[in-house]
């Protein structure tokens, strides 16, 4: 397969890019939302909207409602959402969450697929414990009661948990916290007894929780997979989840870098455009290598995945690592090329470092992905 | 084109037939290597029968038309004879800058009179050319050059001096640029063709900080060089004085080149490799790690480059910021190869190290973001032609 979008993903690209650009920019939604300090963070007409282009169920089977397409797809709505910091639970609902259920029964795929690919309910993902992704370790509880479970434990960096409808949660039904077997996943309604909620807004505006079960009593139909096999359906929707982030990223490095190029073009000092200073030259060209790199690493990722090669996970880690160095430097040189306005928060580009950020540490940041790439090549 | 799996299975049955087992192992020195000219000699056997075998085949340069030497294949199946000679281990039969320079400027500017009888003499391997480009003002600038050819009627005299011409002292002809109108800088350089044993041509090798080197530089002093070869051989490219125009299209073919193969063996782990000789330290284990991801991202992005240049997708200066990163990259690979290497890395003479193949590889790769333009040049390319910044 060659190594850039073929025709009809051109034309999706082109489709994404138009309305990503009308719905979902800045003004409109992140800028919006913030301001009116909203709890959700985001839109719910977007989300509406976005089921109305199928973007929701990209990845969801035809049974369902979906348009079974592959991660390339899904790749290019999340480059646009990156570039235009459209808030969306696209990534959590409709790619990890989406992941997941595909492996579910078929009872779990019709129970919650339809309504996401409608847009009628968003659902997130809880994976972490403790301030950074460490999901070889699961404590969180859940013991065997009557033909259900009981879930214990704490989850954190839950984004969009407060809205969801239902939350993916990775939970140990047996062994040790570092055990590789033993893991489950359960597909927790909104309204389950005994979960509680301290949601809290991110540095980039978006809403995450702190989630507390205790002893939230669950159904054995909750069970997404295999009981105790779950780390299969949790790698898998890992994978699916960092190729995705990796793509947003390359959105959003390509949206500063844009923002960025064009400043030099128009901002004169010393009587001259700064663009025609060398010194800011070379930075830039730098940069746009940098970027170009990431975003071929990330179609590559994304192709390995949907061939459902075995290289597809080291090739996550890499592009989920480089995408992070690359827009890592966009938004860096970003805001510093810009000079003084790019600390103003008037100006965008400031929400782009921001956004970044919290991309950066959502399903592991460069260091926890360059040790894996290092892990899975054998050092 | 024919059936691509029956071509496959032809190919295939050919190697087999014709490739000796000797030609299937890792080149080792620079001895393995053939170059062929007028005072080539085969290391043994296998050698010379590998390449008598590519030559009668038309497979030293396969894409080349059938009439100037080559097999006359099509993109696809030349693809498929380098995958098929890759799948094997099989070495190049013939290297030289006869096919990786001047043939594509011919096969680009040449008048049919001088491709019957250059490239014929290319893909024999019968002569070996060199290219004369740089001089010692002009390196980055290199149109600021100043070797000048007086006109003398049917011939130039050509005064000057080149340096980093490669294999100089053991090529046969040079293709090279000279001034033939002082006033005009762009529009008055010729791309002249002659014969190194012409009188008043003469080489010195170059010794770099990696030890001994292919380079050398190359003095002129009166040398003349016919404008006529016999009828329809010229002996320049293209036009006089529009020299300029098939220098720039060999470097921009010279850094699609480098692009594609640029930045070393890539496909495998650096950290894996180095941590087998012994445990690397945490820090230079997550350097390695930090390289790797980016070695890995470089691969995918010459195989995106790659695959959008078979369909004239993709920036056409896009090739400048390969060169860039592929050649940063293999400085930093080796860079990580002597801190692994430790003690032992340092070593410029000894067996163990076949004659201090790592410290001097890795010196040699300084020259990777200097040769076909430098890093900075390149970042100048990117910045005027792919970001359209003012003034670059």
């Amino acid at each position: 397969m060659p190594l850039y979008h073929d025709e009809d993903q051109a034309m999706l690209a082109e489709t994404a890019e138009q309305f990503m650009a009308e719905q979902g920019g800045i003004q409109k939604q992140l800028r919006h939302w913030r301001d009116r300090n909203c709890k959700d963070g985001f839109g719910h007409e977007l989300w509406k909207q976005f089921a109305e282009m199928g973007f929701t169920g990209i990845l969801v089977g035809e049974d369902h409602g979906g348009l079974d397409m592959g991660h390339v797809e899904a790749g290019i709505v999340l480059e646009e959402i990156g570039r235009n910091l459209t808030p969306s639970p696209f990534l959590s609902s409709s790619v990890l969450a989406a992941t997941a259920l595909q492996h579910g029964s078929d009872d779990v795929k019709t129970r919650w697929l339809p309504d996401m690919v409608a847009g009628e309910k968003v659902y997130a993902v809880a994976i972490d414990e403790g301030p950074k992704h460490r999901p070889e370790r699961i404590a969180c509880k859940a013991e065997k009661s009557g033909n259900g479970f009981r879930l214990s434990g704490k989850k954190d960096f839950v984004v969009y948990g407060a809205s969801a409808e239902m939350i993916v949660v990775a939970a140990r039904t047996s062994g040790s916290d570092s055990d590789e077997d033993g893991v489950t996943l359960f597909a927790v309604p909104q309204d389950a007894n005994g979960m509680s909620h301290d949601s809290v807004r991110l540095v980039d505006s978006s809403m995450a929780s702190h989630i507390t079960f205790d002893g939230v009593e669950l159904d054995g139909d909750a069970v997404i997979g295999e009981v105790d096999g779950g780390r299969s359906v949790l790698n898998a929707m890992l994978t699916a989840g960092r190729v995705g982030a990796a793509a947003e990223g390359v959105g959003v490095a390509r949206g500063a870098m844009d923002m960025t190029v064009d400043y030099l073009k128009q901002r004169k000092q010393f009587g001259k455009l700064i663009g025609e200073f060398q010194a800011l030259q070379h930075r830039a060209a730098h940069l746009y290598s940098e970027v170009e790199i990431a975003r071929a690493v990330t179609i590559k990722a994304a192709q390995l995945l949907d061939g459902e090669s075995e290289k597809a996970e080291l090739m996550a880690s890499v592009a989920k690592a480089k995408v992070a160095k690359a827009a890592g430097l966009a938004v860096r040189e970003g805001v510093q090329m810009h000079g003084g306005i790019g600390m103003t928060d008037e100006y965008d580009i400031g929400l782009y470092m921001k956004r970044d950020r919290a991309l950066q540490e959502f399903l592991g940041d460069q260091y926890y992905h360059a040790n894996r790439v290092a892990e899975l090549s054998g050092y | 084109m024919s059936d691509p799996e029956s071509f496959r299975a032809e190919v295939r049955d050919w190697l087999e037939a014709n490739c000796p087992p000797e030609m299937r192992q890792p080149v080792r020195d620079e001895e393995d290597v053939y170059w062929g000219g007028r005072n080539a000699s085969f290391k043994n056997d296998a050698q010379k029968a590998w390449f008598e075998a590519c030559r009668d085949k038309g497979y030293t340069v396969p894409e080349w038309p059938k009439e100037y030497g080559g097999a006359g294949l099509t993109p696809a199946e030349g693809k498929i004879l380098r995958q098929e000679m890759a799948s094997i281990g099989a070495r190049p039969p013939l290297s030289s800058f006869g096919i990786w320079m001047l043939g594509p400027a011919l096969l680009h500017f040449g008048t049919e009179g001088q491709k019957r009888r250059f490239l014929n003499e290319i893909a024999r391997g019968e002569i070996r050319w060199c290219q004369g480009y740089s001089e010692p003002g002009s390196g980055s600038d290199l149109v600021s050059m100043q070797t000048y050819g007086e006109d003398k009627g049917d011939h130039w005299i050509v005064n000057g001096q080149k340096i980093w011409t490669s294999y100089a002292d053991e090529a046969d002809w040079i293709f090279c640029l000279v001034r033939t109108d002082k006033q005009n800088k762009y529009q008055g350089i010729t791309f002249m063709l002659f014969d190194m044993a012409n009188e008043g041509v003469s080489t010195k090798p170059i010794k770099l900080i990696s030890g001994n080197s292919p380079f050398c530089e190359t003095f002129m002093d009166d040398v003349k060089v016919p404008k006529s070869y016999g009828e329809d051989i010229p002996g320049y490219v293209g036009e006089i004085n529009r020299g300029w125009d098939v220098a720039k299209y060999l470097l921009g073919h010279e850094r699609e080149m480098i692009s594609a193969t640029g930045g070393g063996d890539r496909a495998s782990s650096l950290g894996a490799a180095t941590s087998r000789q012994g445990e690397l330290d945490p820090v230079l284990r997550a350097e390695m790690a930090m390289f790797d991801v980016d070695a890995l991202s470089f691969t995918a992005m010459s195989e995106k480059f790659m695959d959008e240049l078979k369909v004239n997708k993709g920036h056409p200066a896009q090739p400048n910021m390969l060169k860039y990163a592929g050649t940063e990259l293999n400085k930093r690979r080796h860079e990580l190869l002597m801190a692994a290497g430790g003690s032992r890395a340092l070593e410029w003479e000894s067996e163990e190290t076949s004659g201090g193949k790592t410290a001097r590889s890795w010196l040699r790769t300084k020259a990777n973001s200097i040769e076909g333009g430098t890093s900075e040049v390149m970042l100048n390319v990117i910045s005027k032609r792919i970001l359209d910044l003012p003034g670059a």
